[in-house]
């Protein structure tokens, strides 16, 4: 069973759907419906046992790097020359196949938005590496 | 409590009360509370005879079961009470679970993990584990599995064919986890096959055996794959390999040829290569064209355009992947394959490009390693 990072954006991806609203010009209601919608699709693949992980992140970033020998880390966050995509959370789930993934990424993308309408977001769907075959010539 | 006793046992304790007609479901569920009775009352001490404690109290624990359900109780009063069955009763039930567990109906997923759980005896969290699954993930599946097959009519013995890719699948997941799941698909394989007398079973078995026997030689410390032809072949089991070779032959001699036969052949004649040198190519070769007239499968077309670059050349394999590269689509073994080849033909600008290419699109990183350090290689190479 392979698994895949069901990764969703804030920004960045392909060009968005002409029907997409952002998120700041959604009420409050919408804006519960929205999240109740992330935990069904969660309970969802609870329930079909395809479930592995899912995080959501807060915007904030920080770049980090070895600032070299004894010296303290090399921190800083932007502004950036251009605007860079910035993740807004995951799942990971485990299914029998690519197709099934693309399914359930589709249907993530269904969530409701501005007037309870499918915001058709751009889900970012990578394959997760698994162990190397033991029959392999 | 002995786990390893208690493994063995709650298997056959579970097929026993399969076959006597018992819902799969039901029975599970009272094997599982006889295992938490055993090991409440164990302690250091199991009785002499286990299995027969355990099947007493699960059939105990079905027929409370229905008793509260108030139905049909007095039948299986009678059950809990007869005699233990002997070892072809044991074979057969081992076969009835097998079938219930593979079923056509449940997804490869799903029939895994039921045949692991309740043919291999292990926990739900061993198999979340083996999977790298949350434990109530993997739970669900197998309630889900076991809610299927409860309905389900048997499955009729031409289904072999699914119980096998069953446990080829269970074999190919490796031994990389916590758990070994390479050793578990043999064991299950052998006990199919003592069940079960068709010449594909043997196949399947020695085809596992075959690929079991290199599985020290084909990894590096580090975890990257080492290809068939740089193997230290001293570190090849041949205890392994004599059984294999010994119980494919006798597949083969009933002319029964199947694709798990075939493949069983093929390594065996890597295996029977005392260098990489003295490999049989004509013969493998041969083997793979009887596997493509039977299966037709691409991927094992793909394989043969190696053998055909050992045997007629390596732009011979270039010409045959040519020809077959659009039947693979964009196969994430194309690029391999084609490197390999390039390399022969001492093309190695080309192959370099190949081996990283074919490194972006590996499904495993063993595999990814590898593909990135041929490339490396051959680009650092002197000149």
């Amino acid at each position: 069973m392979p698994k895949y990072l069901l990764l969703k954006h804030y920004t960045g991806g392909p060009e968005r759907h002409p029907d997409f609203v952002p998120i700041s010009e959604w009420t409050a209601d919408e804006i519960t419906a929205h999240m109740a919608f992330q935990r069904h699709v969660g309970e969802l693949l609870r329930e079909r046992g395809e479930f592995v992980d899912v995080q959501a992140l807060s915007p904030e970033r920080t770049y980090v790097r070895y600032g070299g020998p004894g010296m303290a880390p090399v921190t800083t966050d932007g502004p950036f020359p251009e605007t860079k995509e910035l993740a807004a959370g995951w799942f990971i789930i485990d299914v029998e196949s690519e197709a099934r993934a693309y399914e359930v990424a589709a249907y993530l993308s269904s969530a409701p938005g501005k007037d309870g309408q499918p915001i058709h977001e751009w889900i970012e769907v990578r394959p997760v590496m698994g162990g190397a075959p033991a029959a392999a010539e | 409590m002995n786990e390893d006793v208690v493994r063995v046992l709650a298997p056959q304790v579970l097929g026993i009360l399969v076959r006597r007609g018992n819902d799969f479901a039901a029975a599970e569920d009272a094997v599982q509370d006889a295992l938490l009775e055993a090991h409440r009352s164990w302690g250091d001490a199991p009785p002499d005879d286990p299995k027969g404690w355990l099947l007493t109290v699960a059939g105990r624990k079905l027929i409370d079961s229905r008793r509260s359900a108030a139905a049909r109780r007095r039948r299986e009063d009678a059950l809990s009470h007869e005699p233990e069955p002997g070892t072809a009763e044991q074979a057969d039930d081992t076969l009835l679970l097998l079938f219930l567990c593979c079923h056509p109906a449940l997804s490869p997923a799903s029939a895994i993990a039921l045949t692991l759980r309740a043919v291999g005896g292990l926990t739900t969290r061993e198999i979340a584990e083996a999977f790298l699954v949350p434990e109530a993930t993997m739970g669900q599946r197998i309630s889900r599995a076991r809610r299927m097959v409860s309905g389900q009519p048997f499955a009729q013995p031409s289904d072999v064919a699914v119980v096998l890719r069953v446990l080829y699948l269970i074999f190919n997941e490796g031994y990389s986890g916590r758990v070994d799941l390479s050793a578990e698909a043999i064991r299950l394989t052998r006990q199919l096959a003592l069940a079960c007398d068709e010449p594909e079973v043997a196949g399947l078995l020695a085809l596992m055996l075959l690929h079991d026997a290199r599985r020290a030689a084909r990894t590096d410390e580090h975890g990257t794959l080492i290809p068939l032809d740089k193997q230290d072949r001293t570190r090849w089991n041949e205890a392994e390999i004599a059984e294999g070779v010994r119980i494919l032959q006798a597949a083969l001699a009933r002319d029964q040829r199947g694709e798990y036969q075939i493949q069983a052949a093929i390594a065996a004649l890597h295996d029977d290569a005392r260098t990489s040198g003295e490999t049989d190519w004509p013969q493998i070769l041969a083997w793979y064209n009887e596997l493509l007239e039977l299966t037709g499968n691409p991927v094992a077309a793909l394989s043969r355009t190696i053998a055909v670059g050992e045997v007629d050349g390596p732009l011979a394999g270039l010409s045959a992947l040519d020809e077959l590269a659009p039947r693979l689509g964009n196969h994430h073994r194309l690029d391999a394959v084609r490197a390999r080849l390039h390399e022969r033909a001492g093309h190695l600008d080309i192959a370099a490009e190949h081996y990283t290419r074919a490194a972006a699109q590996a499904r495993n990183t063993a595999e990814r390693d590898y593909l990135t350090k041929q490339a490396a290689r051959l680009r650092h190479r002197s000149p």
